[in-house]
């Protein structure tokens, strides 16, 4: 910058000694209070650098005079929704299963509270919207393994399936009859002929009476001479059109080949009854729940 | 026009290209020069006090005022009701996803802004901006105390004394009493205002509504007693809208040059007008500056600093009664009209051009949109969710269900029953989680007054009909109050089957 003032002629006004390509930048100066402006904000920021934590050092960052930090703060929000959800959660801890329902605003409660709980620890398995999997089932569909009803649905995420921590765990476990050489292979393969029979799909060619006399020795003892399944055992119903591990022909063998059983945790283990009762209504809510 | 403006000042023999001594480095900040408004009279003076008094009347009372919707609605005419998220507007309820209407209201406010520009200037400046009335009422008070700008500036200059300090801190109390009752009326508008009036006084109201009288006593007290005119020059971005949105057409406080110029005094401009010769009226007597709230001298031209209160107006025209000259030396005017008169051709005004034609025409289109839009305002309404996974279940009949989420909305006054029906799949049975089900089987879903619900819905289609319709099928839910007749209608889809599975 220069230091003569070069004044424009036009306007009379001088001009700040920049210049681009003959161009000149009027000076007309800036109040001097709105340059103090400045300098309180930046005073600002060092006391705020000093009284919250600001400078990050290699393990973690200063602390601040305050010391304020954000966990501390989310265990207090956290704290504070909790009381707040208090009378709420009360009163869905006091509540029938069954009468959840019939109050709108616990409905809506729990329903919140429960899909909070679904999305943390069922989706993984269950799907984020409950929709399943092959081997995981779909929570949507009106076919249950171990029954679809209100208490149905509480003892099984309570207890949890074929989990061994828990003595009261729903237990049950199909025999690996081809792995095991239980059965041969055209055995399997006529049991299986045999199990689309139930719902029309059999080969016309298909030998139903070997198929018929395979099922009645090994499988009809859990899953019923007509294969209406046995949900004490958790025996699936085999005259649905829903499959847990698929329904083509393939998926049958494989199963029958296989047998086992999938598991499912004892969430009594990590979730208060409150937050499982919650889940119940939730999961009977998706709409396959019974009555 | 602006070079004509320019000229005029260059011959006023300012600026010759020089280079001044080394000494006098560009300095880039100056100390804030101290505007001392002198009082005045006059036409414009009666405008700005009358709007002062009307825009602060209605600021510091609007929140009394009741206006009657029923017994469980607030009777506030004007309410913003956070906590319910509701606001108020006399006949006008608005609810959180109507916030859309405050898009109608600024593109409104906007293009009235523009057009009060294209038509006069600045006048929303001048006579109506917050800043503007609240620094002409602190200036009242400075002058009902200190006296006026001679007083003022002379007290300025001289040493501090007992009296002087009393005067100060009396100044200054009554700046902060207007702040704080301006804090004050600013948070009746979010609560029942006499009741809040009572727990304020009471020490009973909540800690947010004193922390919001406090900020506004603040800004207040800072804005419209210390910073003044320093808002409106170095703060406020509408000026240098304004100066890009101005055109020759438009009205603005104008020294009349062509008549003005060359100044001198009285006297001399009597002996040149009695010789034939030319003689401007003005005789730089600097009223027009010493009345000035932002401190510019109009004859300069057109200024960014200039809000177009018209102040100077009236303080030239006292000066040509006197001087038994007429009016109208400065006045609103055009610059086109100074060429014209300059030219010796009688002056025009244009109020209706292209431009204040198009602004008013998307101002009257606007607000007619809202108008009716509010007149025609549904008080039900239904909106719909399909669930995005799964987007159907195969049950194990063959049977298919879709799930939707639904939210009903009752801007009622009273509590509602609303009946449900699913139009575009004549088979398909639903059911809604937690309602009660008509004998047609169509569900009865009841919403509290002013109120939304959401509704879990199940929409089944038998394993027959499954086939027989398209994977996606076009479904619409429908609500009907039987009471009023009213109507609802939410579009929505109703997935059968998965893309690959059409193609076998």
């Amino acid at each position: 910058m220069s230091n003569q003032v070069h004044v424009d002629e036009v306007t009379g006004t001088a001009t700040t000694g920049h210049e681009w390509d003959g161009i000149r930048e009027l000076n007309t100066p800036l109040p001097r209070w709105w340059l103090y402006t400045i300098y309180a904000t930046i005073i600002w920021g060092i006391g705020y650098i000093a009284y919250y934590p600001a400078l990050p050092l290699i393990d973690g960052a200063t602390k601040g005079m305050s010391g304020w930090n954000a966990r501390s703060e989310v265990v207090e929000e956290l704290s504070k929704l909790r009381a707040q959800r208090g009378p709420m959660n009360d009163k869905l801890a006091k509540t029938p299963l069954a009468d959840v329902k019939k109050d709108s605003e616990l409905l809506a409660f729990a329903s919140a509270q429960g899909s909070a709980a679904f999305a943390t620890n069922c989706a993984p398995c269950h799907g984020a919207g409950g929709q399943g999997a092959k081997g995981y089932p779909n929570l949507h569909a009106d076919r249950w393994i171990w029954g679809g009803k209100l208490e149905d649905i509480q003892q099984t995420i309570t207890h949890g399936i074929r989990w061994d921590s828990d003595s009261k765990t729903r237990s049950g476990v199909m025999p690996s009859f081809g792995r095991d050489k239980i059965l041969n292979e055209d055995q399997i393969s006529q049991v299986a002929d045999y199990v689309l029979s139930f719902t029309n799909r059999a080969d016309k060619s298909a030998n139903l009476a070997s198929g018929k006399k395979v099922y009645e020795e090994n499988c009809a003892a859990c899953h019923g001479d007509a294969g209406k399944g046995n949900r004490d055992l958790g025996a699936p119903n085999l005259t649905t059109q829903v499959w847990l591990y698929g329904g083509t022909k393939a998926d049958i063998v494989e199963r029958v080949r296989l047998g086992g059983g999938g598991v499912m945790p004892s969430w009594s283990e990590r979730l208060d009854t409150t937050t499982i009762k919650a889940l119940t209504v939730y999961v009977h809510g998706f709409g396959g729940g019974e009555n | 026009m602006l070079s004509l403006f320019g000229s005029k000042v260059a011959k006023g023999g300012v600026a010759q290209e020089r280079i001044a001594s080394a000494a006098h480095v560009a300095q880039l900040y100056a100390a804030r020069k101290k505007v001392y408004p002198q009082s005045v009279s006059g036409f414009y003076r009666n405008i700005k006090w009358a709007v002062l008094g009307l825009a602060l009347a209605v600021y510091y009372f609007l929140p009394f005022l009741r206006w009657d919707r029923g017994p469980l609605a607030p009777s506030q005419a004007v309410l913003l009701d956070l906590a319910n998220r509701r606001f108020y507007f006399f006949f006008i309820e608005i609810w959180p996803q109507e916030v859309y209407y405050i898009t109608g209201l600024l593109i409104i406010a906007a293009l009235t802004l523009f057009l009060m520009n294209a038509v006069a200037g600045r006048i929303w400046c001048g006579y109506l901006c917050p800043q503007t009335v609240w620094t002409d009422l602190f200036l009242a008070v400075e002058r009902f105390v200190e006296g006026d700008r001679r007083e003022r500036m002379l007290k300025d200059k001289s040493p501090l004394t007992l009296h002087r300090a009393a005067q100060k801190a009396l100044k200054h109390f009554i700046w902060l009493m207007i702040a704080w009752w301006t804090g004050g009326a600013w948070v009746l508008y979010f609560s029942d205002a006499p009741t809040l009036v009572r727990d304020l006084a009471t020490l009973q109201a909540p800690f947010v509504a004193y922390m919001w009288i406090g900020i506004l006593t603040f800004t207040t007290y800072l804005l419209a007693g210390h910073a003044r005119e320093q808002v409106c020059i170095y703060m406020c971005p509408w000026p240098r809208i304004q100066a890009a949105m101005t055109d020759e057409n438009a009205l603005n406080v104008t020294y009349r040059l062509d008549r003005g110029e060359p100044r001198m005094s009285v006297k001399k401009a009597e002996q040149l007008r009695a010789a034939g010769e030319p003689a401007g009226d003005c005789v730089d007597c600097d009223q027009c500056v010493a009345v000035c709230p932002t401190g510019v001298d109009i004859r300069k031209g057109p200024d960014l600093g200039c809000i177009q209160c018209g102040l100077c107006i009236d303080a030239c025209d006292t000066v040509m009664h006197k001087i038994d000259r007429p009016d109208g030396l400065i006045a609103f005017d055009t610059d086109v009209n100074i060429v014209r008169r300059a030219q010796g051709k009688a002056p025009i005004y244009r109020p209706i051009r292209p431009r204040t034609v198009l602004y008013a025409a998307v101002i009257a289109i606007v607000g007619s949109v809202m108008l009716f839009t509010l007149l025609t305002r549904a008080t039900l309404g239904v909106a719909a969710i399909h669930d995005r996974n799964p987007l159907f279940v195969k049950l194990s009949d063959g049977s298919v269900r879709n799930s939707y989420t639904l939210r009903l909305t009752n801007k009622g006054a009273g509590e509602r029953s609303f009946v449900l029906g699913l139009e575009g799949l004549v088979d398909a049975k639903i059911e809604a989680v937690g309602a009660n089900t008509q004998s047609d089987g169509n569900p009865v879903i009841t919403v509290g007054p002013d109120q939304t619900r959401e509704m879990r819905i199940h929409a089944t289609l038998p394993a027959r009909a499954v086939e027989a319709v398209r994977r996606e099928v076009d479904v619409a839910f429908t609500l009907l109050d039987h009471l009023s007749g009213e109507r609802a209608r939410a579009k929505e889809h109703f997935f059968t089957r998965l893309s690959h599975e059409d193609s076998k």
